[in-house]
């Protein structure tokens, strides 16, 4: 488990873990943090925050060096692993130790345990992704899975966990700027003419924004009319003042949303529509691909709509004729366009409670694992899995005398992102926002639980509570989220984000905290 | 296993203390398993290991810490409790489950540091018990009524749980006595055996008094038995013991040399427990020898230990036998220091250790698989069988058990052979059996006499009932009582069994008529249900109902014939269904009183 | 390539006798699971899909030849040649005293199994005198909005302790204590809820055959009289939180959500859900006209 903290954020996932657990699997968690997934582990390396690249690579060069790696496979499936090689020789134990804070014996014996074990996963979340380097982070991790083969057979492999119910539905969508559904390149001519033919117009061959580049285009006053489905951007970015201010200046806002958040607060139009899992029909698409029925069991309040019969009526509105399909006949069309989900009827979906993509023909029963064909003799003209180069670069905001101290953020089990969900129920076990630090920090800083202090990074200052949580190493600070009406922690988060996957690095800011003096 | 999560409430100094000092001295002998090691490690704030097996090193230290921190403070408190949870990483509530069985365990801060169970079952309640209760009471004293203390033959009895000094039990108790011992006055236990030393076999040492230490021990042809055993090979031990035809002397008259040779066929490693848990009112046998001859228990242990290629004994003796714990752990400790326990026993090239553990008063303990339960840190419940502990015992590993009595008669096996033994007794009943007599009788004490005596001849040689005999209650609250006319049967396991009682743990105990035995059978029942661990809903139920039922007989004079039928219905649903063997017989001696016409009004 | 394949699980065949009858099961099957597929009806209430049945409450006995007493169907496993027997009267009558002290020891009317088999069985709660039999009579602990507990119609049947054990959730906020008739269900010290370890994942409410552990929802329509399953709709759909997609079977009554569960034969969750998924509902129906 590399930087995920599934216990809290992914409960029923950790539950499959201890399956594993009970049947004699070995854990090693690699988190800055003792978190309550790091508790279950057989060991806990609690690195320096942002140093994933040197860990992984470090563990790479003690693989080869000591000649654990799996040859057959790297000769048969892979590619580039001499520049891989020689890119990762600056990462012995010492050199891995002093960038990670971590003893060599524990570097070397993650690499042992991974490298020796029968089949071995890595599963990650957003403590590898929510770095300015986070593609790379994950491309390093990628790396090690090739030097073992442990990647493309039951029970090995790399496991992103996804955070978010849709989130992988939504790229499996088309939800993405460089990709048409099923993850077919909108830059490929011959997929284009697929779509266009069966859509009845014409798909530009450019790729659109993603988020982080939607407000760099805002800043340059590019973008100047945002339609925002489902998503509280006033809240959720780093570096959250000057995001708001890019929000307040565009010409045009349009905020579609089961609640009025920040965001739709901002908005010229609000689109009140229905809660996607409970009021309306259509499929969701978990971690493990697998494409499930969500249904409706509420009537929604009032006007409100589901997302799809809104997007129809704008549709309508626009071009007249256009209808208001039912969503299972939305889904059928996208069978037509999809191959990995030409198989999945609805009725095959009711059937298996769920299908795992790709399913591309009626009587597939669905893929259990990716990159099998690794393994296969003939790998059937594909290219092989390539090895990459990646250079760790340390966390943007720095350390130094004014902000000594870092802050990375995460989920608590209990909470949800900005709360606008999970700030529904009382939860017995909700115990606030507050900045946990370690016991030694606490003490110089004449700190204890309870105590209110000033929080200041390079962007913002605000107040928060202080809570004392010896988990924590010396130096960094823990937060989340998930209050932001009463803790604004992102107005501290900086902006920096990672130009391959456009996502903001929230685990790494600098900060300093001064406690307030009670009056 | 994560780390575990503890309440707010912390522990005091003197707590922490008693929870480290217990981790650091718990017995040093054991072979099998890693005390020492740290249910965590850190290293720096950057690397710490704990995981799944993490907390199974250490569990099983969890009843002796939770008997150390309570003679330390006197109770547990929630902070207590959670240093406790810490340093083994137990779960809190789990801690609390398993302390809660017990009934020696207190969690309200007592009045008075010395708490002060005083026997009011069967033997001590026709001596006078609740007297002796009602008048310490009286004085404030922190007194608690208790099932059975196993000093039946010197009612009644008190085992003064101390705080911060040695527990003792007082014997022929007196309200001076018992302040006495308070005070500190220890007892000096007394052989309460009758019979001359030549008369006896498994008890000729308990009348010498030098016979408790290594030399003294060895002067009376101490360790022979071993000498003979360790001449043969470990199989051929097994097979005298299966030729002798022993049978355990615990209840179940099990065939031990079976049991023995399954344990030593599965792979290991294994172990040997002894049953020590002594708790069937009515019984005291076991204390007597360990109390007065304990290193004919240590020798008999390393015989099996050798036989069956075990290398880790267990003692589990009831927490309410102090003495008896003294002797036994001053007699380990010797005979690891004489070389007879340890990596190369007595030289003869083979590992053997024994772990002393206490009990904390459960009777249900002495059930063998929750007495396993009890080692390994978890609530004393009975398991399902099978699978059977010879194969899945302590820690899942293979496991004899066997009861004190049953195990010192190895010793007899070796010296006599296994053919040799077994001309002893009757064809079926082989060996000598100890008998333990109580009640009103002219001389209670244990007896010992070969298979085949009869039930007046053992009651002769403790000089007769006292009064005018009415019934004798047979192996115990988990036996049943039986009329006059069975003097002349036999005490052979054939012979009672076609009589329609069981010996049991070998207690008779007599009953003149001047006995209320509404009263009498009511605390049967009464024992029963507190002492259901109430695992399965049989027992936790139907140990209630029939106590119910004879309260309404009793008080308010419901008809016999009315309960009957609901009593044989919980009898049946007792026998048939419950998980133990404490559901089985929670209902024979109730029955059995009907049927003799003891309660119920006259037939 | 070489590579270590799918490790796959060979079990044999093993035929037993019920009620005459031969019926086939695979190793490591229970006598239940053979009863099950013979078609007998077996009464259990400690024994569930999800969690290791502690065979507690003895309800599902069986005769089996050669066992000297009546021996728990969900745990024994199934031997070759096992000769059993479900409809003797010895069966019927211990699964009717079983039921018969359940019914008179805790209050089991909310479990419509339970009351179903008080029927089936025959039982006779009606020779049990009231004044002088013995009940649970704990009074029910609310100590927050999500759960409450009812002890009092508690069987002890172990499955909470199981489900926030190691058959699901590994929290161990709960265990037995005590012992005998005094055997309760307890956080540690038996202090509340809230300051105990539980993180409120409901598993144990899951799991629960008698309503003693019971939604808060479900426990204040109860008490008002409103708690209507005639009226209530069951949809199943997917979790609106983190990216697992754990299944929710979602009770409705009156456009309101009052229940949430999940399925016991989903792969993803055998039941199982969190604190997020179970309960973190409300915010579809926080509406300002209610």
């Amino acid at each position: 488990m590399w930087g995920s903290n599934a216990r809290e954020a992914h409960p029923i996932f950790f539950h499959h873990v201890l399956k594993g657990i009970r049947n004699g699997a070995k854990m090693l968690s690699v988190d800055p943090r003792r978190s309550q997934t790091a508790k279950f582990a057989d060991l806990w390396l609690g690195l320096n925050v942002g140093t994933d690249i040197a860990l992984a690579n470090g563990v790479g060069k003690y693989i080869v060096d000591n000649n654990l790696q799996n040859d057959e496979f790297i000769a048969h499936s892979t590619q580039g692993l001499d520049a891989y090689i020689e890119s990762i020789q600056e990462w012995t134990l010492e050199r891995t130790a002093e960038v990670t804070g971590l003893p060599e014996y524990a570097i070397a014996e993650l690499a042992e345990a991974y490298a020796t074990a029968e089949s071995a996963q890595i599963c990650w979340t957003l403590g590898i992704t929510e770095h300015h380097t986070g593609a790379e982070n994950v491309m390093a991790l990628c790396n090690l899975s090739l030097l073992t083969g442990h990647v493309g057979r039951y029970g090995s492999g790399l496991v992103p966990v996804r955070g978010q119910n849709n989130v992988q539905g939504g790229g499996d969508m088309g939800a993405l700027p460089n990709k048409l559904t099923g993850f077919q390149d909108v830059a490929n001519d011959e997929i284009r003419a697929k779509f266009e033919a069966a859509w009845d117009c014409t798909i530009p061959a450019k790729p659109g924004l993603h988020l982080t580049l939607m407000f760099e285009a805002m800043e340059k006053g590019e973008l100047t009319t945002v339609f925002c489905i489902g998503e509280n951007p006033a809240d959720s970015e780093a570096d959250i003042n000057h995001a708001r201010a890019l929000l307040e200046g565009l010409d045009m806002l349009v905020v579609q949303d089961i609640f009025l958040t920040r965001t739709a607060e901002m908005a010229d139009v609000v689109l009140p529509a229905s809660a996607g899992w409970a009021e309306t029909e259509g499929t969701v698409t978990n971690s493990e691909r697998r494409v499930q029925r969500s249904r409706k069991a509420l009537d929604p309040p009032g006007d409100a709509k589901d997302d799809l019969e809104i997007i129809n009526m704008i549709a309508e509105a626009m071009q007249p004729g256009w209808g208001n399909p039912s969503p299972e006949e939305m889904w059928d069309e996208l069978r037509t366009v999809s191959p990995m989900h030409a198989g999945m009827s609805w009725e095959r979906l009711e059937e298996h409670g769920g299908l795992q993509w790709p399913c591309p023909t009626l009587d597939h029963p669905g893929t259990l694992y990716l990159h099998g064909w690794l393994w296969d003799d003939d790998l059937g003209g594909r290219e092989p899995a390539p090895f990459t180069v990646n250079e760790w670069r340390p966390h943007v905001d720095e350390l130094n005398d004014d902000f000594p101290l870092l802050m990375t953020t995460g989920r608590v089990l209990d909470s949800y992102n900005t709360g606008v969900q999970s700030d529904g129920y009382n939860s017995p076990i909700r115990s606030g926002e507050a900045l946990d630090m370690n016991p030694a920090d606490a003490k110089r800083l004449g700190l204890v639980t309870g105590d209110r202090a000033e929080v200041s990074s390079r962007r913002a200052t605000i107040e928060m509570e202080i809570r004392v949580q010896p988990d924590l190493p010396v130096g960094l600070c823990f937060t989340t989220y998930h209050f932001a009406d009463t803790t604004d922690t992102n107005q501290l988060t900086i902006e920096a984000w990672d130009k391959k996957s456009g996502t903001a690095e929230f685990k790494a800011t600098a900060i300093n905290v001064k406690p307030l003096v009670a009056a | 296993m994560p780390e575990i999560a503890v309440t707010a409430a912390e522990a005091t100094d003197a707590e922490r203390n008693a929870v480290a000092d217990s981790i650091m001295l718990q017995d040093p002998g054991q072979i099998s398993f890693d005390a020492a090691g740290p249910a965590l490690t850190f290293d720096g704030d950057r690397i710490a290991r704990s995981g799944q097996e993490r907390i199974f090193n250490r569990r099983h230290l969890l009843l002796p810490v939770l008997h150390d921190v309570r003679d330390a403070i006197g109770w547990l408190s929630e902070g207590g409790m959670n240093e406790i949870a810490t340093a083994l990483q137990v779960p809190p509530a789990e801690v609390y489950g398993v302390a809660s069985f017990y009934e020696l365990f207190t969690f309200e801060a007592p009045s008075t540091p010395d708490a002060l169970h005083v026997c009011d079952d069967t033997a001590c309640r026709i001596q006078g018990a609740n007297e002796l209760k009602a008048e310490l009471s009286a004085d404030g004293y922190d007194v608690h009524g208790s099932p059975c203390l196993g000093l039946c033959e010197q009612a009644p009895a008190v085992f003064v749980q101390r705080t911060g000094e040695a527990h003792v039990s007082v014997r022929s108790a007196t309200k001076e006595t018992v302040v006495a011992a308070i005070g500190g006055a220890m007892t000096n236990p007394v052989a309460p055996v009758p019979q001359p030393a030549e008369e006896l076999t498994l008890l000729r040492r308990v009348h010498d008094a030098a016979a408790v230490d290594y030399d003294g021990y060895v002067v009376t042809g101490g360790y022979e038995a071993l000498a003979k055993a360790v001449a043969m090979s470990p199989a051929e031990v097994v097979t005298h013991v299966g030729d002798a035809g022993l049978t355990g002397r615990g209840g179940a008259a099990f065939p031990t040399g079976f049991k023995w040779s399954a344990v030593a066929g599965e792979p290991g490693p294994r172990h040997l427990v002894v049953n020590a848990d002594e708790s069937e009112p009515g019984t005291f046998k076991d204390r007597v020898m360990m109390e007065h001859d304990p290193y004919s228990l240590i020798e008999a242990m390393t015989i099996g230990g050798y036989a069956m290629g075990a290398e880790q004994g267990w003692i589990y003796i009831r927490g309410e036998y102090p003495e008896a714990t003294r002797q036994l752990k001053s007699v380990i400790a010797e005979a690891r220091s004489k070389g007879m326990l340890g990596d190369n026993v007595g030289g003869h090239g083979f590992r053997f250790d024994i772990e002393l553990r206490l009990g904390a008063g459960a009777y249900i303990c002495g059930e063998e698989t929750a007495l396993l339960n009890s080692i390994e840190g978890y609530r004393g419940e009975p398991r399902n069988k099978p699978p059977f502990p010879t194969t899945h015992g302590l820690f899942g590993q293979p496991t004899a058990i066997n009861n004190v009595e049953t195990m010192v008669n190895v010793n007899q096996i070796m010296l006599l052979g296994g053919e040799g033994y077994a001309t002893v007794g009757t064809e079926k009943s082989t060996g000598t059996k100890l008998f333990c007599l109580s009640g009103h009788v002219a001389n209670p004490g244990v007896y010992e006499v070969t298979y085949g005596a009869t039930l007046r001849e053992v009651i002769e040689l403790a000089g007769g009932a006292t009064g005018n005999l009415k019934s004798i209650l047979m192996g115990g609250a988990a036996g049943s009582f039986i009329g006059t006319d069975m003097m002349d049967v036999p005490l052979t396991i054939e012979d009672s069994r076609e009589n329609g009682f069981a010996l049991g743990s070998g207690v008779v105990m007599l009953l003149n008529d001047t006995v209320d035995y509404d009263d009498f059978v009511a605390r049967i029942a009464q024992f029963f249900r507190d002492e259901s661990c109430g695992q399965c809903v049989p027992c936790r139920v139907g140990t209630v109902r029939q106590g119910e039922s004879l309260l309404r007989i009793r008080e308010k004079g419901s008809p016999i014939d009315t309960e009957r039928k609901m009593l044989d219905d919980f009898a049946m649903v007792m026998k048939d269904s419950s998980i133990c063997g404490l559901g089985h017989t929670a209902s024979g001696a109730i029955l059995s009183a009907i049927d003799l016409g003891l309660i119920g009004g006259q037939q | 390539m070489t590579f270590v394949d799918i490790p796959v699980e060979i079990r044999s065949k093993v035929t037993i006798s019920v009620d005459g009858e031969a019926v086939d099961v695979l190793e490591g099957d229970t006598i239940l699971d053979a009863c099950t597929k013979a078609g007998k009806t077996t009464p259990t209430v400690c024994y569930g899909p999800t969690v290791t049945p502690v065979n507690a409450c003895r309800v599902c006995v069986v005769e089996l030849e050669g066992s000297r007493t009546l021996v728990p169907s969900c745990s024994r496993p199934a031997e070759e040649g096992m000769v059993v027997k479900t409809d003797t009267d010895r069966v019927t009558d211990n699964r009717k005293m079983v039921l018969e002290f359940l019914a008179t020891s805790s209050d089991v009317s909310q479990s419509d199994e339970i009351q179903g088999w008080l029927g089936d069985y025959k039982a006779d709660l009606d020779r049990y005198d009231a004044a002088t039999t013995e009940r649970m009579t704990d009074e029910v602990k609310i100590e927050d909005d999500l759960y409450i507990r009812a002890y009092d119609r508690c069987v002890l049947c172990y499955k909470c302790v199981e489900a926030c054990g190691e058959d699901a959730q590994w929290t161990f906020a709960i265990a037995m204590s005590g012992r005998g008739f005094n055997n309760r269900i307890s956080t540690e010290f038996d202090v509340t809820l809230p300051d105990s370890a539980c993180v409120y994942c409901g598993n144990c409410v899951a799991v629960c055959p008698t309503n003693a552990l019971q939604f808060k929802t479900e426990f204040d329509l109860r008490k008002m009289g409103d708690w209507r399953p005639e009226d209530q709709s069951v949809t199943r759909t997917v979790c609106s939180y983190c990216g697992v997609g754990c299944n929710l079977d979602l009770h409705v009554q009156d456009n309101q959500i009052v229940k949430v569960d999940s399925p016991m034969d989903h792969s993803i969750t055998s039941g199982n859900l969190c604190v997020k998924g179970r309960f973190g509902y409300q915010y579809v129906q926080n509406r300002p006209d209610k």
